[in-house]
């Protein structure tokens, strides 16, 4: 692996990424053609906005929540790619292991005791649910040995999952509040509803995040290995591990804390990012990455159309394309 | 000089006790087989030997300093291993396996630069496994896969080389390299070479110094003619066999009265 290989195929798949953005600035229930969409960028980077309606709908509106957009696939991927390699399993991603919704239900709960009122109150407990469940579900498959079942895996996750699920229904039947939006929101993901403050946060935390978790891809590369080989080929794996998952529990609540619950990013993006660049964590983590953020604005793009106006929870597109995949991959792994 | 020296070391796992009080030096440059029945703490010693384990009680030096006080990379420079087997659950090529010897030399984000890939191919070339330098790792046999497991302990440049049974899954051809390239790199670079192995006759053939474990106790230590004597074999593996000697090295030559 050479760093020039990263770097060109990160700027493809980056000039993916603005190449899908542009067209989904242009979709919309209001149909803005690509040349409108053009020229207003051109206006504007050129410091001459008009506010016309058109310009208000394509900045204020689409262009935001396709920013975020990208930003949660992002940081999904991400989160997908390293809980896969730290349990050396290709089904594992912060949805299936119940990670995701442990952090939705630490978003809730701190804004049914008042949390949100203390600056960044939610996202610190929605990071404190995402590492209970990360510790949890390690002990539920028999983690603290390091040697994790596939199938037990699962089993912690399908169980830590629906425990939460059901949690995060009955926190929202007991209180009515209004800063709960909808239960689809929590449980099927939705990117309509956030700030512009939200999404700087956020963005903030996946760069950051992304630098820690990319000076360990190296190592990463080693624990896929096994932990044993990682630790006689030089690698200090208990520290390496408990970096990993708290950085990866970060991102994963802050993406839960703003946009939902949406599953199965992070399972399809790393696996078909593996199948064409192979599994070097060095050119994995940033293709993942932005391979991610495009997936996310295409399904929050098909999310914002196919029913318009009306619009879809975008963990809804992802569910449904991802849990044929997740079963196609399951069954290609029992045959290995 | 030694390069190894254990320091009455225990080991339990849980409740069984698999390592008790072991003490021996191994000198610089030697090559030793560790052999004994199953479940004698071959395995163990092993793991001890590259701190993978650290023994309850005791130490183990290596060119004289404790294993616990020496950093993880450190010990990867001075002490590779050759696992029996290693799982492939992500595809990576052999080469890219091969360059992970490489870490402990390097920073641990940087990129593999010429130098590795030389030492790296070099490694290959050694093991006869530069042909399939592209190949998946997982795609390849048994014997395949181990030749690239050696070349990635050979680019670790290490000083100290523990192999765990790696001749089981080579050919005759494969095993005779290997072992013609041990000699060779014992004899050129110094290296020392630990091996594990269930074939007295691979041991007699092969070693310096043979190490006996018996029930997790060292039985004896010495050369392949001390050890290697019908008394011996018939306490520790409770089998009758003849010894007698090599007729091409006149090493001790054990085979089973059946």
């Amino acid at each position: 692996m050479t760093l020039s290989r990263v770097l060109q195929i990160s700027a493809l798949l980056l000039l993916l990424f603005v190449l899908l953005s542009l067209a989904a600035l242009s979709l919309g229930a209001i149909h803005i053609s690509f040349a409108d969409v053009v020229g207003a960028i051109a206006g504007w980077l050129s410091g001459k906005a008009s506010a016309s309606e058109e310009e208000l709908i394509l900045f204020s509106v689409r262009l935001p929540r396709i920013l975020f957009a990208g930003i949660v696939g992002a940081s999904l991927s991400l989160g997908g790619v390293v809980f896969q390699a730290l349990l050396r399993n290709p089904l594992a991603d912060p949805y299936v292991l119940g990670i995701s919704g442990g952090s939705a239900l630490g978003a809730i709960i701190g804004i049914v005791i008042g949390a949100s009122s203390f600056y960044l109150g939610v996202p610190f407990l929605a990071f404190s649910g995402a590492l209970i469940t990360v510790f949890l579900v390690f002990i539920v498959a028999g983690g603290s040995k390091g040697v994790l079942l596939d199938n037990s895996l699962l089993l912690a996750g399908v169980v830590v999952n629906s425990f939460f699920s059901a949690a995060i229904l009955f926190a929202l039947s007991i209180v009515n509040s209004m800063e709960l939006h909808s239960i689809s929101f929590w449980l099927m993901g939705d990117l309509s509803r956030v700030a512009l403050k939200g999404i700087a946060v956020a963005a903030l935390c996946l760069m950051v995040c992304f630098v820690i978790l990319y000076t360990q891809a190296r190592k990463l590369n080693l624990m896929v290995q096994g932990e044993e080989t990682a630790l006689q080929l030089g690698v200090n794996v208990q520290a390496t591990k408990y970096i990993l998952l708290i950085v990866t529990s970060l991102i994963t609540a802050v993406a839960v804390s703003l946009a939902g619950i949406i599953g199965f990013v992070g399972i399809m993006v790393p696996h078909m990012m593996r199948l064409v660049f192979g599994s070097d964590h060095r050119l994995l983590m940033p293709a993942a990455a932005l391979f991610g953020a495009s997936f996310l604005v295409v399904a929050d793009t098909l999310a914002r159309t196919v029913l318009a106006p009306a619009e879809l929870p975008v963990g809804v597109i992802t569910a449904l394309c991802g849990a044929p995949y997740f079963i196609f991959l399951m069954r290609r792994k029992g045959r290995e | 000089m030694s390069i190894i020296c254990a320091q009455n070391i225990s080991f339990r796992y849980t409740n069984k006790l698999v390592m008790d009080d072991v003490s021996f030096t191994f000198d610089d440059a030697r090559i030793v087989a560790v052999i004994g029945p199953n479940g004698s703490g071959k395995t163990t010693l092993l793991k001890i030997l590259n701190a993978t384990l650290f023994p309850n009680t005791g130490r183990i030096l290596i060119e004289g300093r404790d294993t616990r006080r020496l950093a993880r990379q450190e010990i990867a420079r001075t002490v590779a291993i050759v696992p029996q087997e290693s799982p492939a659950i992500f595809s990576f090529f052999a080469e890219e396996i091969v360059l992970m010897g490489r870490f402990p030399h390097f920073s641990s984000w940087a990129f593999e630069d010429r130098k590795d890939y030389r030492i790296a191919h070099e490694a290959m070339d050694k093991t006869d496994s530069l042909s399939f330098a592209h190949c998946r790792f997982n795609e390849l046999s048994a014997g395949e896969r181990q030749r690239v497991l050696i070349a990635r302990a050979l680019a670790q440049e290490p000083k100290i080389l523990l192999l765990d049974e790696s001749t089981v899954f080579l050919d005759l051809k494969h095993q005779a390299q290997f072992l013609s390239l041990l000699r060779q790199l014992n004899r050129e670079q110094h290296l020392t070479v630990i091996f594990v192995t269930h074939d007295v006759n691979l041991a007699a053939q092969n070693a310096d110094q043979i190490l006996l474990l018996y029930n997790g106790k060292k039985y004896a230590i010495g050369t392949p003619a001390e050890i290697l004597t019908p008394q011996n074999i018939q306490e520790v593996y409770d089998v009758d066999v003849w010894v007698d000697q090599h007729p091409h090295d006149g090493s001790p030559r054990v085979t089973l009265r059946t």
